[in-house]
C-alpha cells in the first residue's frame, strides 16, 4: 500500500515544483501522401492529420484530469515534408506548410513540426526548394516549426548546406521582424537529428518510423532543483549524483505512464520516452538553477560544464530504468530565453556563447534560443552552425542551432518573445569573420569514429 | 499493463468538523467504495487521504472530482481524486 508520504511526495512535485508532462507529441507518416498535384497532395495530408490526431488534444485533456498530472503541449511532427512535396510539380512549397498549419489549428494543436529537409550529405530538388521557402513559410504560418539536418557522424558535415542556412536564418529573422524574429524560434538545424523527438521545434517522424506513433516529453527542472537544494551543502558528488538519478527516476515514470495510457486510449503504438529536462521561464523551473544549487555561484562560471555532466548523465541513468523505450533528445536542456537563472546568468555576465557552446558538448541539445545582435553576418551564424555541428558529429551526439539574430537590436538589448519561448538578451558575438572558411563550401568528411564496422 | 480501478483521494485544510463524513457521504452517493483511510497533521494542516475503488461507480473519474471538490469549497480545504497509477507507477518498482 502506498505511505501517505509518497503521495504528497508526488502532489508535491506537481503543485509547487512544477512536474509537468511537457508534451505528447504524436508522430504521423505522410509517405503516402504524395502526389504530382500539389493540392491533391495537400488534401490527403490535411485528411490524414485530422484522422489520425482528431482526438489527441481531447485524450492529453482527459488523461491529465484522471492522473492529476498536468500535459502542457500536444502536438504533431509529421514526415519530413522535402520528402513528400517533392513528387509533386510545384515550386510552391509555402502551401505545403499553411496546410500544415491549418491542419494542426483543425486538431487544437499549438505546434506541428516536420517542415524539415535532412540534407547532411546533399540536396535533391525538393530538399533544395523546401529549405529556400523556410522564410516565407516560417512568416506565413504561426504553428509550423521547421528543421534541417546538415550533418551525421557518418556522412560528415555539408558546408553548403551550413553556408545556406545561415542566410536562411537571417531572411527568417528579416520577415518576422515586427516580432522581434520571432520565425527563427521555430527552425532548428541539426546535427545528427533524431527521429523520434517530440520536442519542438526540432520534432519530425522520421523514415524509420511507423505509421503513427505517441512519444513524450517530460520536465521537471524544479523537481530536481528542490532535490538538490534539500541535501546538505557536504553532499559529495555520488550522494548528488544518485539523488538525480532518483528523481528522474520518478519524472520519467509519470511520462511512461502517461505515453502508455495516451498511445492505448488513441489506439496507436507508443514510442518513446525522451528523458529531458526541460526548463521554461516559469520561477524555479530552470536548469541554470539547479548549477547554482550544486554549489555555483553563476551558471556559466567555472565548473559549469563539469555540473551539467553530472546532471545530465544522472538523469539519463535514473531515467533509462523507468522507462521501457528511451529516445528523442534525452538530456538537460540549457536553451537561454526559456530559463529565467540562463537569462540572470547572462545578465550578469557569467554566460557567454562561447561557454554555451563548451556545454553542449556534455549535454543535450545546443546552442538554444539564443538572441544576438541583427547585424550578425550570415558567414557567422554559418560558422557557429559549423561549430557545433563539428561537436556533435565528433562526439557521436546531437547537437544543434537554434539563434535569433533580432533584427534592430544591439548586445545588452533585451527581446520578449512570450509565451514559452520567453525572453531574453541579446549577446554579443565575435567579430572576427570566418567568411573565407565558409566561402569554401563541400563537404567537411566524416571522421574516423564513423568507421566502425 | 494491468488497469487498476482505484483512486487516491487527497484532503488538505484546516481541520474540522465533518470532514471525513463529507468526503465519504459524496463516495457513497456515487457507489464508490473506500479501502483506507489515513490521515497526519503537517505544518499545522490536516492532510488526509483515502484510496478507493471506483469500478462501481455511479460516474466517471471526471465527474466524481467536480463533485469532490464542490465539497471542498463547502467545507473550506482543497479536495482532489487522482488515478492511483499515478503515485504507483512513481514510487513502485
Amino acid at each position: 500500500m502506498l505511505g501517505i508520504h509518497e503521495i504528497l511526495e508526488t502532489i508535491k512535485m506537481i503543485q509547487e515544483e512544477n512536474l509537468d508532462i511537457r508534451t505528447i507529441t504524436m508522430g504521423i507518416s505522410l509517405r503516402d501522401c504524395g502526389d504530382a498535384d500539389a493540392k491533391t497532395a495537400c488534401r490527403k495530408i490535411r485528411d490524414k492529420i485530422a484522422r489520425y490526431a482528431g482526438r489527441l488534444v481531447t485524450v492529453g485533456e482527459e488523461i491529465a484530469r484522471e492522473y492529476g498530472i498536468p500535459i502542457v503541449n500536444k502536438r504533431i511532427a509529421v514526415t519530413p515534408i522535402a520528402l513528400v512535396a517533392e513528387s509533386a510539380a510545384t515550386g510552391d512549397y509555402v502551401y505545403f506548410a499553411r496546410t500544415m498549419d491549418d491542419a494542426a489549428a483543425a486538431v487544437g494543436v499549438n505546434f506541428i513540426g516536420g517542415y524539415t529537409a535532412l540534407v547532411h550529405k546533399g540536396f535533391t530538388g525538393g530538399d533544395l526548394r523546401l529549405v529556400e521557402s523556410i522564410p516565407a513559410a516560417l512568416q506565413e504560418t504561426e504553428r509550423v516549426c521547421a528543421s534541417v539536418n546538415v550533418a551525421t557522424t557518418k556522412a560528415g558535415i555539408n558546408m553548403d548546406a551550413v553556408a545556406l542556412m545561415g542566410r536562411i536564418i537571417k531572411e527568417t529573422a528579416a520577415r518576422t521582424a515586427d516580432q522581434n524574429g520571432i520565425g527563427c524560434a521555430k527552425l532548428v538545424v541539426f546535427a545528427n537529428a533524431p527521429e523520434d523527438n517530440p520536442f519542438m521545434a526540432g520534432a519530425f517522424h522520421g523514415a524509420g518510423e511507423p505509421e503513427c506513433v505517441i512519444n513524450v516529453g517530460v520536465s521537471g527542472p524544479g523537481v530536481v532543483k528542490r532535490a538538490v537544494e534539500r541535501l546538505s551543502p557536504d553532499a559529495d558528488m555520488g550522494l548528488l549524483a544518485e539523488k538525480i538519478k532518483k528523481m528522474a527516476f520518478k519524472i520519467t515514470r509519470m511520462g511512461e505512464l502517461v505515453g502508455r495510457e495516451a498511445a492505448r486510449r488513441l489506439g496507436v503504438p507508443f514510442g518513446i520516452v525522451d528523458l529531458s529536462l526541460a526548463p521554461t521561464p516559469a520561477v524555479g523551473d530552470s536548469v541554470a538553477e539547479i548549477l547554482e544549487a550544486m554549489g555555483l555561484d553563476r551558471c556559466g562560471g567555472p565548473g559549469t560544464t563539469a555540473a551539467l555532466a553530472l546532471l545530465n548523465d544522472a538523469v539519463k541513468k535514473g531515467g533509462a530504468m523507468a522507462s521501457a523505450y528511451v529516445g528523442g533528445l534525452s538530456g538537460a536542456f540549457i536553451p537561454v530565453s526559456e530559463d529565467a537563472g540562463m537569462v540572470r546568468a547572462v545578465e550578469a555576465g557569467a554566460l557567454t556563447i562561447e561557454k554555451l557552446e563548451a556545454m553542449t558538448a556534455v549535454c543535450s541539445v545546443g546552442l538554444d534560443m539564443i538572441v544576438v545582435p541583427g547585424d550578425t553576418p550570415a558567414e557567422t551564424l554559418a560558422a557557429i552552425i559549423a561549430d557545433e555541428a563539428a561537436i556533435g558529429v565528433v562526439n557521436n551526439k546531437t547537437t544543434a542551432v537554434r539563434v535569433i539574430p533580432a533584427p534592430g537590436k544591439k548586445p545588452g538589448d533585451r527581446v520578449e518573445f512570450g509565451g514559452l519561448l520567453g525572453g531574453a538578451p541579446v549577446m554579443p558575438v565575435s567579430r572576427f569573420s570566418p567568411a573565407g572558411f565558409v566561402r569554401r563550401g563541400g563537404r567537411i568528411p566524416a571522421p574516423i569514429q564513423s568507421l566502425g564496422n | 499493463m494491468e488497469r487498476s480501478q482505484r483512486i487516491i483521494v487527497t484532503v488538505l485544510g484546516h481541520d474540522r468538523v465533518g470532514i471525513i463524513a463529507g468526503v465519504a457521504g459524496v463516495l457513497a452517493e456515487n457507489n464508490v467504495n473506500i479501502l483506507d483511510i489515513s490521515q497526519t497533521i503537517l505544518q499545522e494542516f490536516l492532510v488526509m487521504i483515502m484510496i478507493a475503488d471506483i469500478s462501481g461507480s455511479s460516474v466517471d473519474l471526471g465527474s466524481l472530482k467536480t463533485r469532490l471538490a464542490e465539497k471542498g469549497r463547502e467545507l473550506g480545504v482543497q479536495i482532489d481524486a487522482q488515478h492511483e497509477d499515478a503515485f504507483v507507477y512513481m514510487h513502485r518498482v
